[in-house]
């Protein structure tokens, strides 16, 4: 299990977050303004990297914020 | 009898009679039931479980691969391994052929502890011992766990020199003496089952099995230990060699040998022949010689390796050696040592193969965790002769010749192949011998397989815990909870929730009740506890900017006291969940979610004003148990409503005084009739719901609401749909807007395959056979085709017939089509046909939704009040609930250290996020005006002082009954006095305040209370009458 560091509320278990996937993908500023094709791509495509990767998760069993973490995915380190 | 007269660590003193395969024999304390079986000279204890071969006994440890038995007594037990069952007066044990079966309950007990440390060492043999003994001296939190009842490992097998002991000694009694503080816990007869991320380590604990039966406690105890550095001083496995009758009763470890005359005085054997591969095996044929075994040969592999075979029945009985035959009974083997590396891998540990000792070694690890053993000696590796290379999946060494002639290339299609290394001991003994087998048959480099947990087997009763019956998972009730039971209610699971489905009276089934309950709630009046629904109150200047972007519908044009249904949509654009939203003031409104959606929906909005709308001035504060709500239906619903309310236009709301306590009344139907949802604060809820029903009002529940619903053609989300359906699916075009510049999910209401023609719409279905009732999830076709399926299925009682909802292709064009309807008709599908209609089958000019006109009857003020909790007091742990308290959800501009308390005269303030806090006030504060609380420049103030209660768990022993079910470490410097943290105990959210020494206030939602409080009285009163146990300890 994942020890999480959640920088209000300090280390926690995995178990008390949720996770929001990819970080740093904004909702476009104007969605009536992109094609179906970019649109699609904003919903449904997602890096996948091995190796660092930021990703969002929401402390959902304290303080409910929303945070960015660094992580490495091949062997699931925390990264500064 | 082949007992050393004096040598082993049993007590001689204490005979114990234990019974094998029908015969009962005589063993002594600390036996084991293996060394036990020695001591009689039993050697054939199984049957291999494809070839059907007697097996023996080969090691003295949990590696053990074949001496597998059934244990009936004390406990039941399908499949456990002689070597590791310790041995008590009545066991009773079979021998086992193959595998065992599941067996049922065995009517102990399991628990599970959280633990935190500095340094846990694992293995306690003179490394380990040395190890935490040094980091004890240097203050740190030391956990030592050993699998073995006594402490000191491959010192107590060698039977090591004395200046070795000393220092055994030593370091045993620096622990001992550090053992009585909370710094150091000795744990033997634990085993590490598995090492995760972040310095995660699972343990079993068996605690009783040892003591005669009866005696009571927590039998094994999973252990879930967060450690910052690991040291694993595991130790070695010795390896088997292959060669032709290798597996025989008899043939075993030189190791083991040995093993079994130091610890239990047991002489294997008369006479034995050694293989060895290294100098181990002469010092072991030494020993045993020395002891007063005869040894014949010993054949040293490093100076030849001759074609060795042995002979033999149930028994060996003599060795081959090239041309020579040797009589003996026993075959001891030394193949050479494998570092004990499965937890070293399983934390991310590299291994690398070491051909200069013959093993694999370790190569470094990313994580906090060492290999701290020194290495094993060398050994030579010879080439595979024949026989067996692993004895449990009776796998043979041309078994492997064949897996690599066929061309498979890797060990682990190898294993997957043959088997090897899949049973219950994970290839422990047999890995290497495979791998090299491989290895010498493709000309390759050594590799082994993946290492996964468990590194023993573990039984599914320890994982569970206490976590099982009652306790399995948190039921939650409303406040009406008992009222419901009094009423007879049958209750269904919502979610978590439990909720009544209906009320049978005399005798009724649930149609029969479903049917009197429909009408009262369409010819008189009903009511229902709808409290379970999600309330969520959003506050700020901006919230009706938000509401706008989250609801597919216009939610700021709302005046305040007026109601709208709105729906929201995912990015997507499906459905995600629908309610109403109540503009409680300006500033101010009141969501409501689907009861199993409330807190996906509360981090939904969440996640959007934090990650991508941060300059919304908008809070939102889960309100779900500060308000117990009831459902008032029907055309004389008005008549229970007092006269300041009649006049209450539909989707609106007022205050009111209802039944002498203050209410928020809010006009909202369900089910097409007059219909009021009754709000009082959660604890009044009982009296409330008591004048209703002293009226006469008919109770219905879920099941009712259903139909009604249903009726209307209102979809249920998540039941009517699945996540693929968009609101202009259900017909809910109407709540969509077209003027508002974005909403969520409304640039993908535009994407093509939702624009689509084509799509499912939600749909009316009846049977042409009014009497049946379709099953949920009916397939619809038409000339063969499936179209679509049904989604909910009833009787209905207005209607007099049965009718469905469904999501069917191109619905709303095909209203007045005859489709076809799967159902099942015993083993058998059949068809029927059903006819296409709208979805709105009762009412549908809604005529019914004023009411009638009514005096209002008068409503006697019930006394009725929630049950307090369960109170408990016990040898140094208290349990009480505190009195009701003022509570109210802050949210400001950051002001306070995060996780901790700050106590004021009158309040005290418990931090809950950066800019939020809950302000309560406690049995001892002096008394003042909530009201004045707030700091100034607060942004959002909400009473939320019914949304939780407060329990006090103080006493001495108060931390360690929290160690059973939270996660976090509460050692006074992680969580000295004055913090506060919101985690989850046992399986419910909590806030946990530290208010004083040995005095804890857990703060829980009051539909959890109940949970809660079972937990902690189940976890404080002890084990099987026992009284409290002491968590972690020595016992070795």
């Amino acid at each position: 299990m994942l020890l999480i560091r959640c920088p209000w509320c300090g280390p926690r278990n995995e178990t008390e977050f949720h996770y929001g996937g990819q970080a740093g993908v904004a909702y476009p500023a104007d969605p009536a303004a992109l094609s179906d094709e970019e649109w699609g791509r904003f919903l449904f495509v997602r890096a996948n990297p091995k190796g660092a990767w930021e990703e969002r998760w929401s402390h959902a069993a304290g303080c409910r914020r929303w945070f960015t973490l660094r992580r490495d995915t091949s062997t699931n380190e925390m990264l500064p | 009898m082949s007992r050393h007269l004096s040598a082993g660590r049993i007590d001689r003193a204490r005979a114990l009679r234990f019974t094998f395969d029908g015969v009962t024999f005589e063993g002594y304390a600390g036996d084991t039931l293996a060394s036990a079986l020695l001591a009689n000279g039993i050697h054939h204890v199984s049957t291999s479980v494809t070839h059907g071969r007697p097996r023996g006994i080969l090691t003295a440890g949990s590696e053990e691969p074949t001496a597998l038995v059934r244990v009936d007594a004390p406990y039941v037990e399908p499949m456990r391994t002689a070597t590791t069952v310790e041995l008590v007066d009545g066991l009773v044990a079979e021998p086992l052929a193959g595998r065992g079966r599941l067996s049922g309950p065995d009517g102990a007990r399991y628990d599970a502890v959280w633990a935190h440390c500095d340094v846990l060492v694992v293995g306690a043999g003179p490394v380990g011992l040395s190890a935490a003994a040094d980091a004890a001296r240097e203050g740190a939190r030391v956990i030592l766990v050993d699998e073995r009842p006594e402490l000191g490992g491959s010192a107590l097998d060698l039977g090591t020199a004395f200046e070795t002991r000393d220092l055994i000694a030593d370091d045993l009694a620096v622990l001992r003496s550090h053992a009585s503080s909370p710094e150091v816990t000795l744990l033997s007869r634990t085993t590490a089952l598995g090492v995760y991320d972040d310095g995660f380590v699972a343990a079993v604990q068996h605690r009783t099995d040892h003591l005669p039966a009866g005696a009571g406690g927590t039998r094994q105890r999973l252990w879930r230990i967060r450690a910052k550095r690991i040291l694993l001083a595991t130790g070695w496995h010795e390896r088997p060699l292959a060669f032709e009758g290798n597996d025989l009763p008899g043939v075993m470890l030189a190791s083991a040998a040995v093993s079994y005359l130091h610890r239990y005085g047991v002489l294997v054997g008369r006479r034995a022949v050694v293989v060895t591969t290294n100098d181990t095996g002469h010092a072991a044929a030494a020993t045993l010689a020395a002891a007063g075994v005869e040894v014949a040969a010993t054949v040293d592999t490093r100076d030849a390796y001759p074609r060795i075979e042995v002979f033999g029945g149930t028994r060996v009985q003599g060795v081959a050696v090239r041309d020579r035959r040797y009589d003996a009974d026993v075959v001891l083997v030394a193949g050479g040592f494998s570092p004990v590396l499965q937890l070293y891998s399983q934390a991310g540990g590299r291994l690398r193969y070491d051909a200069a000792i013959g093993a694999m070694v370790p190569d470094g690890c990313r994580a906090a965790v060492g290999y701290i053993s020194p290495l094993p000696p060398p050994s030579h590796v010879p080439a595979p002769q024949g026989g067996y290379v692993d004895l449990q999946r009776d796998v043979l060494v041309s078994d492997v010749a064949r897996a690599t002639g066929a061309g498979l290339r890797s060990v682990e299609h190898v294993k997957r192949y043959t088997t090897a290394g899949t049973a219950h001991d994970q290839g422990k003994t047999s890995g290497f011998l495979t791998s090299s087998t491989v290895a010498a048959g493709l000309g390759t480099g050594m590799e082994l397989t993946t290492f996964r947990p468990p590194y023993v087997p573990v039984l599914f009763a320890a994982l569970a815990g206490r976590d099982r019956g009652a306790l399995f998972d948190p039921v939650r009730e409303t406040s009406l909870h008992d009222a419901h039971v009094a009423l007879g209610a049958v209750f269904e699971n919502v979610g978590q929730w439990r909720r009544a489905r209906y009320y049978p009276r005399g005798g009724e089934s649930m149609d029969e009740a479903v049917d009197r309950e429909c009408r009262a709630a369409r010819g008189g009046v009903a009511i229902m506890d709808a409290s379970t629904l999600g309330k969520i109150e959003v506050v700020g200047p901006d919230a009706g900017v938000f509401l706008d972007r989250v609801y597919t519908n216009v939610i700021s044009s709302l005046p305040v006291g007026a109601i709208r249904y709105g729906v929201m949509c995912g990015l997507d654009g499906m459905v995600f969940d629908d309610g109403t939203v109540a503009r409680l003031a300006d500033d101010r409104f009141l969501v409501t979610t689907t009861t199993g959606n409330a807190a996906r929906v509360l981090d939904w909005m969440e996640e959007w004003l934090q990650t991508e709308w941060p300059d919304l001035r908008v809070w939102c504060t889960s309100v779900t148990e500060q308000w117990a709500t009831v459902a008032v239906v029907g055309p004389r619903a008005r008549s229970l409503l007092p006269a300041g309310c009649h006049d209450l236009p539909f989707m609106r709301w007022q205050d009111a005084v209802v039944a002498g306590m203050p209410a928020r009344v809010c006009r909202i139907s369900f089910s097409g009739e007059l219909a009021y949802e009754i709000n009082v604060p959660w604890s009044r809820g009982p009296a409330l719901w008591g004048a209703l029903i002293g009226t006469g009002a008919t109770p219905y529940g879920t099941e009712t609401m259903h139909v009604l619903r249903a009726e209307k053609g209102y979809p249920i989300i998540g039941q009517d749909t699945d996540g693929t359906v968009t609101p202009h699916d259900l017909g809910l075009s109407w709540a969509v807007s077209r003027t508002k510049p974005d909403f969520i999910g409304k640039r993908s209401l535009a994407r093509p395959d939702t624009s689509r023609a084509g799509r499912k719409h939600l749909v009316g279905i009846l049977p042409l056979d009014p009497s049946i009732r379709l099953p949920e999830g009916s397939h619809l076709v038409t000339d063969g085709v499936p179209v679509g399926h049904v989604t909910s299925s009833y009787h209905s009682e207005t209607l007099g017939r049965t009718f469905a909802l469904a999501l069917l292709t191109s619905g709303r064009h095909r209203h007045g089509e005859t489709l076809a309807a799967t159902l099942l008709d015993g083993p058998k599908l059949r068809t029927v046909p059903v006819t296409v209609v709208s979805p709105v089958l009762h009412d549908p000019d809604n005529t019914r939704r004023d009411g009638d006109r009514a005096e209002p009857v008068a409503l006697s003020a019930s006394d009725a009040a929630r049950r307090p909790l369960a109170a408990f007091a016990g040898d140094g742990v208290h349990l009480t609930e505190l009195p009701l308290f003022a509570q109210l959800n802050v949210r400001a501009p950051a002001w306070m250290p995060p996780s901790t308390a700050h106590v004021t005269a009158t309040h005290t303030a418990l931090w809950l996020g950066p800019d939020e806090t809950l302000l309560v006030s406690t049995p001892e504060s002096a008394p003042s005006d909530p009201s004045t609380w707030p700091p100034a420049g607060a942004y959002s103030v909400v009473d939320v002082s019914e949304a939780r209660v407060a329990i006090a768990v103080t006493g001495p022993l108060a931390r360690q009954l929290f160690a059973f079910g939270c996660a976090l470490d509460l050692h006074p410097t992680a969580f000295p006095v004055g913090s506060c943290a919101q985690t989850v105990i046992a399986r419910a959210p909590t806030l946990l305040w530290h208010p004083a020494t040995d005095d804890y206030r857990m703060l829980v939602r009051p539909s959890f209370a109940r949970y809660t409080a079972a937990w902690l009285i189940d976890a404080a009163a002890g084990y099987g009458g026992q009284p409290w146990e002491r968590v972690g300890g020595t016992r070795d």
